[in-house]
């Protein structure tokens, strides 16, 4: 479904300038970027006329005139301070920094990270014989461009991107940051990200959101991740985007055997937010977590379409995802958890709850769960409900007021998901966050 | 302290008490019995404030002010407290930092310096010797995945931190296993004194072995049956209710004719 076309001549014109502007021969990377850009010709922004796109509707991002960011654009203005706006103390000399989506070298501190870890910038790592065919082998494998326009369109604009490898049997202690700033208003900022985690090692990845001011802008991220066999990786990812912006962003994960990925999804922040999460489990024994909280309030969308693909036996997946919504807002939640014919001896669990702080907020849940193997243990549920009026006056007969009692348990909702978060100064931070939205000045 | 006149109360259109009267002062323990459904614990609820109970006729006073006029938090700050019959878990809050909150409410309220959480951290220490909880319980959800004693002696702790001025325990004892009986006892009888009131609201007398009132009150029917003293409780232990039923109303005339 194509929507005011003539608004994609501005990216037709960005990709055509991009394309110019590398200038060499025609790389593989090339191709790809050019067979994306066809696809999104034909695709377009997706409309609610799609399934997949039912209860989100993309069509401001449509209209909108968005300016692709280049890297010569008006990045100069970052100073010590902007680095601050989400700033992880354990990642400060293990951070990658973006603005507008575009990957800055100079803002960027490598120095807690090994030798042998590496975190450049895409470009960089195909110009290094090293990594090319790393790159190659695995840059849009996992990220679908050809059903969502919002990917086709990031992957024609893969520029400056990052690169993240971590080697086999590499254990990194210091957490890996990817903060993404946004700066300039009306630009459309399309980060991407290739991580790659070989055989047996163990990272930990942080994708964090900000912007500098509250402006309209879209943000539209994918990040691919690979693991190999018997890795493990923790991944947060913490959108705080502005609340006038537009966040579509995708993840896409292959799972190799006994590989585990334990990720959480933090979403406050976008006027519109929409995280597809796809994990593809491909080989036996792997095991994923795939958690998330979203709160949300005014007039905040927050969609999360997430797939959990049991393609081999043995394999386990857990998902909590849990919402906060007050205001006018509205979440969507649809979770789909595929179990393939073969994938015997599968262990899914999935659960939505979310919790409504408003009579005009509203939730759309929809846990699907498709099971084809038969011996299986698979389990999953939705649930959307109000503050216990029980609980309540529990805590007003403790001297509680209602308004703070109503906090604490809003708090104690989203304590679930944030507790598990290992990252101390990322736990407390989104404890302070979510009471700050809460109004609460309860310290934790 | 409390008094309370010709109440009336009811849930949903239906009366549950037809005019109490009961007057508790400073140093008294007070236990209010009787059978199932006479009234006992929407006696407990209705002094708490629970938005389900209406009340119909009637005045309670509360250190000689209108006490139902009083939202249940400001009733809690001024120092009334109500242990409940089946405590509320409360999932993703600590005990620790529910404590704290609800007792720098109550500090506040007196115009007096907030505890941060060091501070607070000693007074708890302290205060949890009184139903011999660890520091374990402080780092858990307030009673979340707790037993039933748990929950019933982190009630406890609760008032040793809050230090009320009326207690109102609502069917504290029912669940308790003797040891726990004992500990959760125990504490009530080391936070009561001169200065504070309790009432026990309880079905069996065998609370009142360990935590000795004073005075007994019977309730049948949403009315007070009979009134004595300790020895009541034992009379109730060896007949049962049900000979109260028969009894003529010894909570004045004016009880008996609505």
């Amino acid at each position: 479904m194509v929507i005011e076309l003539q608004k994609e001549n501005l990216y037709q014109e960005a990709f055509q300038a991009l394309q110019k502007s590398r200038g060499v021969e025609s790389s593989w990377l090339d191709r790809l970027r050019e067979n994306a850009m066809e696809r999104f010709a034909e695709l377009g922004f997706p409309s609610v006329k799609e399934e997949e796109w039912k209860y989100t509707n993309v069509a401001a991002i449509a209209r909108t005139n968005f300016q692709p960011a280049s890297p010569s654009a008006g990045a100069t203005q970052l100073d010590a301070e902007l680095k601050q706006l989400g700033s992880v103390p354990e990642a400060r000399s293990s951070q990658l920094v973006f603005v507008d989506g575009i990957l800055r070298n100079d803002l960027s501190s490598l120095g807690a990270l090994s030798q042998q870890v590496v975190a450049i910038d895409l470009d960089q790592a195909l110009a290094d014989e090293r990594y090319s065919e790393i790159v190659r082998a695995h840059l849009a494998r996992q990220a679908d461009y050809v059903v969502n326009g919002f990917t086709a369109l990031n992957t024609a604009f893969i520029n400056r991107g990052a690169f993240v490898y971590i080697p086999k049997g590499v254990l990194v202690a210091a957490p890996i940051h990817l903060m993404f700033i946004a700066q300039s208003e009306n630009t459309a900022n399309f980060p991407r990200v290739l991580i790659v985690a070989e055989e047996n090692s163990s990272a930990t990845i942080v994708e964090n959101y900000v912007s500098v001011e509250e402006a309209r802008y879209l943000t539209s991220p994918v990040v691919e991740v690979v693991l190999a066999e018997g890795a493990r990786l923790e991944h947060y990812k913490v959108q705080r985007e502005s609340v006038e912006a537009f966040h579509v962003a995708t993840t896409a994960v292959g799972l190799g055997r006994n590989s585990s990925y334990d990720t959480t999804t933090i979403t406050f922040g976008a006027k519109l937010s929409r995280h597809d999460i796809v994990v593809n489990m491909d080989h036996e024994g792997a095991e994923c977590w795939v958690d998330g909280l979203y709160l949300v309030t005014g007039d905040q969308h927050a969609d999360t379409h997430s797939v959990i693909d049991h393609r081999q036996p043995n394999c386990t997946s857990h998902q909590l995802y849990k919402g906060i919504l007050d205001g006018k807002s509205r979440a969507v939640f649809n979770g789909k958890v595929f179990v393939r014919h073969n994938a015997q001896k599968t262990d899914a669990m999935q659960t939505n709850k979310n919790l409504l702080l408003s009579n005009e907020a509203r939730v759309d849940t929809k846990p699907q769960l498709e099971i084809l193997a038969d011996d299986v243990k698979c389990a999953h549920g939705a649930a959307v409900g109000q503050i216990d009026e029980e609980e309540l006056f529990y805590l007003e007969t403790r001297g509680l007021h209602p308004d703070l009692g109503r906090n604490l348990l809003t708090y104690g909702f989203a304590e679930e998901v944030i507790a598990k978060i290992k990252l101390d100064s990322i736990r407390n931070e989104l404890d302070e966050a979510v009471l700050h939205r809460l109004n609460a000045k309860l310290e934790v | 302290m409390l008094e309370i006149k010709d109440l009336h109360a009811g849930i949903d259109g239906n009366e549950i008490l037809k005019g109490i009267n009961l007057t508790v002062n400073k140093g008294e323990i007070h236990a209010i019995m009787g059978p199932n459904g006479s009234g006992k614990s929407t006696l407990a609820k209705v002094l708490a404030g629970h938005p389900a109970y209406q009340v119909t006729k009637g005045e309670v006073l509360y250190e000689g002010k209108d006490l139902l006029a009083l939202a249940p938090d400001e009733r809690a700050r001024s120092g009334i407290f109500m242990a409940f019959q089946y405590p509320i878990e409360v999932p993703g809050v600590s005990n620790a930092q529910f404590l704290r909150l609800a007792y720098n409410e109550k500090r506040k309220h007196l115009g007096e310096e907030e505890l941060d959480p060091l501070e607070f951290k000693d007074l708890l220490k302290e205060r949890a010797k009184v139903v011999e909880m660890d520091a374990s319980f402080m780092t858990r959800s307030v009673n979340d995945g707790f037993s039933g004693g748990e929950k019933k002696r982190n009630e406890i702790l609760q008032m040793a931190v809050l230090e009320p001025k009326l207690a109102v325990l609502d069917e504290t004892d029912s669940g308790l296993d003797i040891d726990a009986l004992r500990i959760v006892a125990g504490g009530v009888n080391q936070l009561h004194n001169a200065n504070n009131a309790v009432i026990l609201v309880t079905h069996y007398q065998r609370l009142l072995d360990y935590i000795v009132p004073q005075f007994v009150h019977v309730l049948a029917n949403g009315r007070i049956a009979k009134e004595g003293g300790k020895e009541l409780a034992l009379e109730l232990e060896q007949k049962g209710y049900d000979w109260l039923k028969a009894a003529p109303d010894s909570n004045g005339a004016g009880a008996g004719v609505n």
